[in-house]
């Protein structure tokens, strides 16, 4: 009798420990398309609940007229939000103290020097988020952003670097005599939901243009090569998206065709923009940046903190949960003549080498 | 009363004295460990553990299992720069992967791959080598070969995936890697590259076959537990002699669904299908990317796969055909 106590209370231990890494059910399943092809979301109310209270917009603060001189006849050194009033500028100012430097103030980017000077790195860094915040909104807007669109806020919550930044991943220490480890997988990793999958999706596909499809067009084989390592890498991408909007593989695709566009939903066409612009945000303007930022705001290989879908996203399908914060910051809405100087003229032509992927064929 | 033949254990554990099979001549000696008893094992199987044939091929087996074991895991410890503690942590996620694609089926540096050909030769000697086993002891106990052939057809499935398709694919990098989970991702991605595994119909009878081989364990064993009491458990003798405890049985099934196996043909509904599931599964495998590269466009080409609802009223283009980059 004892013994078979202790049985049970080894038995319930190995359970519990079993489905430690569950949620907690119930979940609600919500249909999105046709009955019984599994397009469905699941949804845990639980965390939901808790990821909508994290992801909530602040108040905006009273817009001010867009009479009046503007800012570059009033300021010196303005050079993307010039043409807004001096008044709409100081609101700006003012919001993304509150957005981006809530505890340091103004002096986090404005130094010494008076406050046209650029003496401080994250002054110039400032410029050239603002010329891409409104690039995101302008250039992106149909393709991903709109309607929610895109402020500070979106990706900073108060903190002067974004909570989800990613760097190249050199991963762990090897001992090289076994393993070169030129794999670039099987280790935990939260970035790819801890699946063995490789754990740096980001370097090849958000600032490289390794290719992302893997599945052939044509029944019969008619000469598609690519690997099945490199088909884990693309895999180890839709994890990030999935972990990072908070959704499962149906919310963008028909999991018994995952290539098929045509039985894809429109949120699929949305991340596949959504890819490409951020993609132009890391090399186009975080790239440029890595010339004055120290070495604090850069990664163990050199390379600037970067964009990934989380930034935004944070577990929500649309950040902040669709909150259209940009409507109360129409500046940040339209690139200014001095915005669009601000974009790296070499674009976002350089390529991964596909090897980066398992490639190789 | 009816509640003894509802419990997971056995409810009885006969002990004798310990038994080490009938003579087997000059070969005797291989049968090794002193017989115990062990209640635990009891209630399971038998309670008595040992003595176990080693004999030539059995240690061969074991050894050449063994350096196979100890090249996956010293290469899973060094990917952790042979830290205990993470080895541990680490342990389902950590991976000896087959080499890189661009090797083909030449042989690459230890540390790129080459660690895992020569595992995966120990791994496959050790298999082969105790297949022979299987064969060679049942020969011994004068019995048929079902088990050496159904265990074939494990190794078929084994090689198919390891070797076989590999080769066919001229690729070593096709194969699966050594690792709890990396296998399991290498599984989802196998299907993703291919276009949906479930719409392969050797991948759908493998279903059918392993799905339908836990039905039949379920029904059999349900059956036979049932009629115990009427001696249903001399199951063989009942082949050719039935009596109440088979009548009963075949009674019931064929009140139920119009047919009844026998004594006989259950047992070898039980092994075809049990055997079908490796041998299908081990063709579906070898015709993905050898013959059928997409199988979802294979189906919708041979009617197979249904067409639904469109989701939305102007469906997606995909963006690369309508001048996206």
């Amino acid at each position: 009798m004892k013994n078979s106590m202790r049985l049970l209370g080894a038995g319930a231990l190995l359970v519990t420990l079993g489905l430690a890494g569950c949620e907690k059910p119930p979940v609600e399943v919500v249909q999105r398309g046709y009955r019984g092809t599994g397009m469905e979301q699941v949804i845990n109310p639980g965390t939901f609940k808790e990821s909508v209270a994290a992801n909530q917009a602040p108040d905006a603060i009273p817009a001010v007229p867009a009479s009046g001189p503007k800012a570059k006849d009033v300021y010196q050194n303005v050079q993307v939000l010039g043409d807004l009033s001096a008044g709409e500028f100081n609101r700006l100012m003012a919001a993304i103290t509150e957005w981006v430097s809530p505890e340091e103030g103004c002096t986090y980017c404005h130094g010494m020097e008076g406050f046209a000077a650029d003496d401080k790195y994250t002054k110039k860094v400032a410029r050239v988020m603002i010329a891409m915040t409104q690039r995101a909104n302008e250039e992106w807007g149909e393709k991903h952003t709109a309607p929610t669109g895109v402020t500070c806020y979106t990706c900073h919550r108060g903190q002067p670097v974004p909570e989800y930044v990613w760097t190249e991943d050199p991963g762990p220490k090897m001992a090289a005599a076994l393993a070169k480890h030129p794999t670039g997988q099987n280790i935990a990793t939260p970035a790819v939901g801890y699946t063995s999958l490789p754990y740096d999706p980001f370097t090849p596909y958000l600032e490289g243009d390794a290719d992302i499809r893997m599945a052939g067009d044509t029944a019969l084989p008619t000469g598609n090569r690519k690997s099945i390592k490199q088909t884990e890498w693309t895999y180890s991408l839709m994890m990030h998206f999935s972990q990072s909007l908070g959704v499962n593989c149906t919310y963008c695709h028909n999991s018994r065709a995952f290539a098929n566009w045509e039985q894809s939903p429109p949120t699929r066409l949305k991340a596949w923009h959504g890819i490409r612009m951020v993609r132009e945000m890391n090399n186009d303007y975080i790239g440029d940046t890595v010339d004055y930022l120290p070495d604090t705001r850069k990664g163990p290989m050199g390379d600037p903190l970067k964009l990934a879908c989380n930034t935004c996203h944070q577990g929500a399908y649309k950040p902040l949960y669709g909150a259209p914060m940009l409507k109360d910051y129409p500046n940040l809405a339209t690139q200014s003549a001095g915005s669009k100087q601000l974009i790296s003229a070499s674009a976002s032509t350089e390529s991964m080498a596909t090897g980066a992927t398992g490639g190789g064929e | 009363m009816s509640l003894e033949y509802q419990n997971i254990f056995t409810r009885v554990q006969v002990r004798g004295p310990h038994y080490p099979g009938v003579s087997i001549g000059a070969e005797n000696e291989n049968r090794i460990g002193t017989p115990v008893d062990n209640y635990w094992m009891g209630k399971i199987g038998d309670a008595q553990i040992g003595p176990f044939y080693l004999g030539s091929l059995g240690l061969a087996s074991i050894v050449c299992g063994f350096i196979a074991f100890e090249i996956i895991g010293l290469n899973m410890w060094a990917s952790v720069n042979w830290d205990p503690v993470q080895f541990v942590k680490q342990l389902f996620w950590l991976a000896l992967e087959p080499p890189p694609p661009q090797y083909g089926l030449s042989i690459p540096p230890l540390n790129d791959g080459g660690w895992w050909l020569i595992a995966g030769f120990f791994l496959t000697l050790s298999i082969m080598l105790w297949w022979l086993r299987t064969y060679r002891r049942a020969k011994a106990l004068g019995m048929g070969q079902h088990l050496t052939w159904a265990f074939a057809g494990a190794i078929w499935l084994y090689l198919v995936l390891g070797f076989i398709r590999p080769l066919l694919m001229g690729s070593w990098s096709e194969a699966v890697p050594f690792g709890i989970f990396p296998h399991l991702d290498w599984t989802a991605a196998f299907s993703l590259r291919y276009g949906n595994l479930f719409y392969n119909p050797f991948h759908m009878l493998s279903i059918v076959f392993l799905y339908g081989s836990t039905l039949l364990f379920a029904m059999h064993g349900a059956t036979i537990l049932a009629v115990t009491r009427y001696g249903g458990d001399r199951e063989i003798d009942q082949i050719t002699d039935r009596g109440t405890a088979s009548e009963r049985a075949a009674l019931f099934w064929r009140w139920t669904m119009g047919f009844n196996a026998s004594m006989e043909s259950i047992h070898r509904w039980a092994w075809w299908f049990a055997v079908l599931t490796v041998i299908t599964g081990g063709i579906g495998i070898l015709l993905t990317g050898t013959v059928v590269d997409n199988w979802y466009l294979w189906a919708v080409k041979h009617g197979v796969a249904p067409g639904y609802p469109l989701l939305e009223a102007t469906p997606l283009v995909d963006p690369l055909t309508t001048g996206g980059q």
